[in-house]
């Protein structure tokens, strides 16, 4: 580093001189220099070169790939091409069924697909995407593509037969709506619309909105455990900063024993803490405070979120906090009650301003972990302590619209990345420290 | 933080209070993980502590679960294969780490910024996301449920650590060393191994410390890209916890504490040593 400033101090401050300066095989210092300094920069990024390669490949494209999924809608135009083509001149918003021509094209699209060898057949996916649309289209599509070369003019009557749905227009307006490579019909569902058969958005009824209130709740349940972490951080990171740096590095395990302690462990010991037949239950049964019949239910529900996350985010609170309090002179609290303060004000004019870069640093971190959480509510929160991440998993592993769950996984994303955003203008990213 | 002489009774209150509520802080914090230690002795399959636990009679302790731990086959094989997947992605995280950051602390390097912000992101996408992507991304190249798949995957988790701790250590570095080095005629690998790796080596470790226990604690990744041949030990507890929960869970847990404990003390002591090789006081 200092050898670049020097030479940037050569280059513009004699510059004359330096055109006059040759090196021992007869270059100019100049060129020489420069090309020294490039070979230095070209070295060090052949350095970070495998990491970033490596991360961009394994991390970065997979997630890209993942968001793409949120728009990405192949499915109707690769199978139904004629179809697509046909309805143009259909109006969605009239009550009524497409025209013939329309079902001798789907005829032609689902005749033409048979024809292809199995792996490639679209109509497998193309149930899937119109089920996530219209449910009962999955069994629609499969049954009538296998019986659609049977099928003799007029088309419309044994697309009737075949299937109910195809007498719906619903599922034809479906059809016309996604029939552009790419949606946004994913994302209206994960903020809890729908399309109204004039082809605009609005709100969904209330008892079918999910997701706004699961990303609420999220946020709700994180400033919860953020609000937590903060009262029983701020005094206990003040406490250690307050005593000699011996004493406070041996009660600074208390704080890093939990901090290495596997996530499972911590987890799971909280449920053996908290539930019905646990040890604090039963204790409490013991002592008599509460009846055998009317023990307490922490877990599997909301408490037992707050509980265990709180517990687990502690230490990313107060790491960053003591280590802002260790910086804070005490002599400046000695000073204001010197000069007539009164020890809460002291502590709240003059203390606390200070500590503010830490509290944020905590914060943030804090609620950055809290709303991507999946682990911890999965285990020990019920129906009521769910969060987005569980929404999320459940698309991926057991509903299986991916779609939707790229989509809910990009919003989260958004707002984890604006927070992030926010916390390095507090503190840096590269300040992030460890253990 | 002793009482001065002219201390109220209103400020000895406050000030023993005080304490009573930072001790039950600490307390909070880690008598959840103390007490998991003695119940996995339990005679009983209870979470709870029985009668005779409590009355120190040795018939209410027990090493059942520890060797019902170490019988079955699928704990087991659990242990290896997270130590298996452990070692090798804190090997490849090392290396990949530490050449990154040489390189980002050596000169101006352009864009470095949005560098930095790529290699530190494996740390801040919330796991959910990550293991997603890579669930669609090692099903494409045929890597899921594969042992090399999750050890890329951890790779990619536990990078950022050692990028981090390693630039730590680099702040202090005196790049005159190298240069006394290199003009004593030292090659530039020697002076890579004799003078550079020496300095920075009890960041690498640390870093290294923090990459395996990322991977060995990781499960959300292991949900999605592991299949039952690449069972890790926290996805045994995690079917464990959510299928029938048996104090199996609290021996392996109670082990699991050991581990960190050892851990964290090498961490502690490594951070001393380098405060002390780079002439700082240490804290």
């Amino acid at each position: 580093m200092a050898q670049a400033d020097a030479s940037m101090d050569l280059d513009t401050g004699r510059e004359t001189s330096l055109e006059r300066m040759v090196t021992a095989d007869g270059i100019p210092l100049k060129r020489s220099l420069k090309r020294a300094e490039r070979r230095r920069k070209l070295f060090a990024l052949g350095l970070v070169a495998p990491l970033l390669a490596f991360l961009l490949t394994v991390f970065i494209f997979p997630i890209g790939q993942m968001m793409w999924r949120s728009v990405d809608n192949p499915q109707i135009i690769n199978t139904l091409p004629r179809t697509v083509e046909a309805l143009e001149a259909w109006d969605p918003g009239a009550d009524e069924l497409p025209p013939e021509e329309v079902f001798a094209a789907l005829q032609a699209d689902f005749a033409a697909d048979q024809e292809l060898p199995r792996r490639q057949q679209g109509t497998g996916s193309l149930g899937v995407r119109l089920n996530y649309e219209v449910s009962g289209a999955r069994s629609a599509v499969s049954r009538t593509a296998r019986q659609v070369d049977g099928f003799a003019v007029p088309y419309k009557d044994e697309f009737l037969d075949a299937h109910r749905l195809w007498g719906q227009p619903e599922i034809w307006r479906v059809i016309k709506r996604e029939s552009r490579p790419l949606t946004a019909s994913y994302y209206v569902q994960a903020l809890d619309r729908e399309y109204a058969p004039d082809g605009s958005i609005q709100l969904r009824d209330e008892g079918q909105r999910t997701y706004i209130s699961l990303f609420l709740r999220t946020f709700a349940l994180s400033a919860t455990i953020l609000g937590l972490t903060f009262l029983l951080g701020f005094p206990i990171s003040y406490y250690m900063s307050t005593l000699p740096m011996r004493q406070a590095n041996l009660l600074m395990i208390f704080v890093l024993l939990p901090f290495w302690t596997s996530l499972l462990v911590r987890t799971s010991a909280w449920i053996v803490l908290l539930q019905q037949q646990g040890v604090i239950n039963s204790t409490l049964v013991g002592l008599g405070i509460i009846g055998d019949d009317s023990r307490l239910s922490m877990v599997y529900n909301m408490t037992g979120t707050i509980v265990a996350m709180t517990h687990i985010l502690l230490p990313f609170m107060v790491l960053p906090l003591y280590s802002v309090m260790r910086g804070i002179p005490p002599s400046y609290m000695r000073a204001a009650k010197g000069l007539g303060a009164r020890p809460w004000t002291a502590f709240r004019r003059v203390y606390f301003p200070q500590t503010l870069p830490g509290i944020g640093a905590g914060g943030v971190l804090v609620f950055i972990i809290s709303i991507g959480y999946y682990i911890t509510p999965a285990l020990v929160g019920g129906q009521s302590g769910r969060m987005i991440s569980n929404e999320i998993a459940r698309h991926m592993q057991s509903s299986l619209n991916w779609g939707l769950a790229a989509a809910l996984g990009t919003l989260l994303l958004v707002s984890v990345m604006i927070l992030y955003w926010v916390y390095n203008r507090l503190v840096g990213a590269d300040s992030l420290k460890l253990g | 933080m002793a009482l001065p002489a002219y201390a109220t009774p209103l400020d000895k209150l406050w000030h023993y209070t005080f304490r009573v509520i930072c001790w039950a802080i600490f307390f909070f914090l880690v008598a959840p993980i103390i007490i998991m230690i003695p119940l996995s002795f339990n005679a009983q399959p209870y979470f709870t502590f029985t009668m005779e636990m409590l009355e120190f009679n040795p018939q209410g302790y027990s090493m059942r679960w520890y060797q019902e731990l170490f019988t079955s086959d699928s704990w087991m094989r659990s242990i290896r294969n997270s130590f298996y997947i452990g070692i090798g992605a804190t090997i490849l995280a090392t290396i990949l780490g530490t050449l990154a950051a040489l390189g980002l602390s050596r000169a101006h390097i352009p864009a470095k910024g949005l560098i930095m912000a790529v290699l530190i992101s494996p740390m801040v996408v919330p796991l959910i996301i990550s293991g997603a992507g890579m669930f669609f991304f090692f099903s494409s190249v045929n890597l899921s449920n594969t042992f090399l798949g999750v050890i890329l995957a951890h790779t990619a988790l536990g990078t950022p650590f050692v990028v981090i701790t390693v630039t730590a250590t680099l702040v202090g570095f005196d790049e005159s060393l190298t240069r006394a080095a290199a003009n004593l005629g030292a090659s530039p690998t020697r002076t890579f191994f004799k003078i550079t790796m020496p300095l920075i080596l009890p960041g690498v470790v640390s870093g290294a410390l923090f990459a395996f226990i990322t991977s060995f604690d990781e499960i959300v990744i292991v949900l999605f890209v592991a299949g039952v041949e690449q069972r890790t030990i926290p996805r045994e507890m995690w079917s464990g916890i959510r299928e029938d929960l048996s104090p199996t869970i609290l021996a392996v847990a109670t082990l699991l504490v050991l581990l960190s404990i050892a851990l964290l003390s090498t961490v502690e002591l490594l951070r001393r040593r380098s405060e002390r090789i780079r002439g700082m006081t240490p804290g």
